[in-house]
């Protein structure tokens, strides 16, 4: 026992490990405590149908939170990708690859403006995002003038539809499998591609990143860019499985999504992150309104326990982190 | 005539309308260290991070190897055989060594995967081979932060030699060492003319500074304000010469 904590493994993934052992306690206390929903399988495909959504922002956000930046303005550019995508669609009879390009390059060109506000004119990403996060969603207002977009007609029952919300096999659904695919791209890169490196190395330092011949601008600027084209990707999946843009599309994706990166153990001071912590932290925070509803409490608790599984969590690295250094 | 390396011909920089470098004239020939000292604020480290790329002149011109060239990024520098040992910030404390070993200059698959396997096993010909680590509490996969100031300078030297660099630039290559480390230090840097190679090198220490360079230049407010060889000048002049420039804000240059 002594020696398998005293592995290499161990001790280079406390962080994924503590985040595993908080899931799985809390995956065990739904179980025993609601054993007649845990035990059944529509609870886990309501998961898989509705933690994508959030859950591949997160994935993306992490790599943003790793340089030590933020980005809140993701839930107005799911807002104005999936109100491009929804009059495209309309417009063009369901031509989706027109649509899905224009809404993706839109996501890109709002995450490009994000990068440049913060690298070249030098706001702070958490002051530069919140006026993003206001301007994406007034053009949303302003464009739709407060009314909605029913895709249906044009994308319900198209191979479009099928690949991105239908169920495999009838039971599990394709925005889960896209998560999942996802999800071990993002890992791959954020460890093994020069660009993953290059994003630790800025948040960790951004001075001796750029001696050490890193563009840090440009590091910054890509890991905005894919994160407005990932919020489209999140907007334009919503949009098939809801059939439908209304114009607060997006709100409320904020906190549950940045509580998931965090309680996934990806450290705010930047330099250190783990992508697999925060797949786990979507589990967790994607799970907790349903789990403690079916535990017999009431709604009213889903925001405490929340609140409490958060602080809980970042309580615990801080202390990992402390007795490191 | 010894073989010229690296000139610097009226070189300006400017930040805002901070003057920091004002028409200096400075060279480097090949197998020669050069000292660079100067009080806080005269531009040292302005000037080697012109030389490095991280700074680019307003006005003036570079010559490497007597071809004429223009550093635009730190990635240009090193290819042309310029590496800089920055004291601390030459690493990153979370990192693994080995990533850092490479930082900026991966090893990768053409898709810039990074090829982890060949990173690990130079690094770890770095720091047996060229650093000389022995001890068995520090890996490739350990992080920076538990490393001493003296290891950190260490691998950042590693580094430096396993590139083949013609010139390595040393900022403040003492600052925070112990006194052994310090020793290692500068037989580091001695040993560079054994190889032909060159350095330049910043320190405030003028006692460190006089057992290991050849030529010393004195930086003030911007200006080269004297340049002397070692065979020109003792320690206690030199020292008398900064104390000088110290108090009255001039060299008297007698020759």
């Amino acid at each position: 026992m002594n020696n398998l904590l005293n592995s290499y493994f161990v001790k280079t993934h406390k962080l994924e490990i503590s985040i595993t052992i908080i899931a799985v306690v809390l995956f065990l206390i739904y179980f025993l405590g609601a054993p007649h929903v845990f035990t059944r399988f529509p609870i886990y495909r309501a998961f898989m149908q509705s933690m994508p959504f959030f859950g591949i922002i997160a994935i993306s956000a992490t790599f943003v939170v790793t340089l030590g930046e933020i980005d809140l303005s993701f839930p107005s550019i799911v807002g104005i990708t999936s109100l491009i995508f929804g009059i495209i669609m309309t417009s063009t009879d369901g031509n989706f690859f027109i649509a899905f390009i224009l809404a993706t390059s839109l996501g890109m060109f709002a995450g490009l403006v994000n990068g440049l506000l913060v690298t070249k004119i030098g706001i702070p990403s958490i002051v530069a995002t919140i006026g993003t996060l206001f301007f994406w969603r007034g053009l949303v207002n302003v464009i739709s003038q407060g009314s909605g977009i029913a895709i249906v007609d044009v994308a319900d029952g198209t191979w479009h539809h099928m690949i991105f919300v239908e169920k495999l096999f009838g039971k599990i659904p394709m925005q889960f499998i896209w998560f999942i695919v996802l999800t071990g791209l993002m890992q791959w890169v954020y460890r093994y591609h020069k660009f993953g490196n290059h994003i630790h190395f800025v948040g960790d330092n951004k001075a001796s990143a750029q001696m050490m011949g890193i563009n840090v601008d440009n590091v910054k600027i890509i890991a905005f860019v894919q994160l407005g084209f990932f919020s489209a990707l999140a907007g334009i999946f919503t949009m098939y499985e809801m059939l439908y843009f209304w114009p607060t599309q997006g709100e409320g994706l904020m906190l549950t999504t940045l509580a998931a990166v965090f309680v996934g153990g990806t450290s705010v001071f930047g330099g250190k992150g783990t992508i697999f912590g925060t797949f786990i932290g979507v589990l967790i925070i994607g799970s907790l309104e349903s789990g403690i509803v079916a535990l017999g409490l009431s709604g009213f608790y889903v925001k405490f326990i929340n609140g409490l599984m958060i602080t809980v969590a970042v309580t615990v690295y801080a202390l990992i982190q402390r007795r490191k250094s | 005539m010894a073989e010229e390396l690296l000139k610097l011909q009226n070189i300006y920089k400017n930040f805002g309308n901070v003057k920091v470098l004002k028409d200096v004239n400075i060279k480097i020939n090949k197998g020669e260290v050069v000292a660079l000292i100067g009080d806080n604020g005269a531009g040292k480290s302005t000037l080697i991070k012109v030389i490095t790329g991280v700074h680019s002149p307003n006005s003036g011109k570079v010559f490497f190897k007597e071809k004429e060239v223009q550093i635009k990024s730190v990635a240009q520098s090193r290819k042309m055989g310029i590496e800089a040992v920055y004291q601390e910030r030459a690493l990153c404390d979370q990192q693994e060594l080995y990533r850092n070993i490479f930082a900026g200059r991966e090893i990768t698959n053409s898709f810039g995967f990074l090829d982890i396997k060949k990173q690990r096993k130079e690094a770890e010909k770095i720091l047996r081979d060229y650093i000389g680590f022995t001890s068995k509490a520090i890996t490739v996969d350990s992080q920076v932060m538990g490393l001493s100031g003296g290891e950190k300078q260490g691998v950042a030297f590693g580094r430096s030699l396993y590139f083949n660099s013609d010139l390595i630039v040393l900022d403040e290559p003492t600052m925070g060492l112990s006194i052994q480390e310090t020793e290692k230090v500068l037989n580091f840097v001695k040993g560079l003319k054994n190889e032909n190679k060159s350095a330049i090198f910043i320190d405030h220490n003028i006692i460190h500074v006089y057992g290991a360079a050849d030529r010393f230049i004195i930086l003030d407010r911007g200006e080269v304000v004297g340049e002397f060889n070692k065979e020109d000048i003792s320690r206690e002049e030199l020292v008398q010469k900064m104390i000088q420039l110290h108090e009255s804000g001039k060299i008297k240059v007698e020759d």
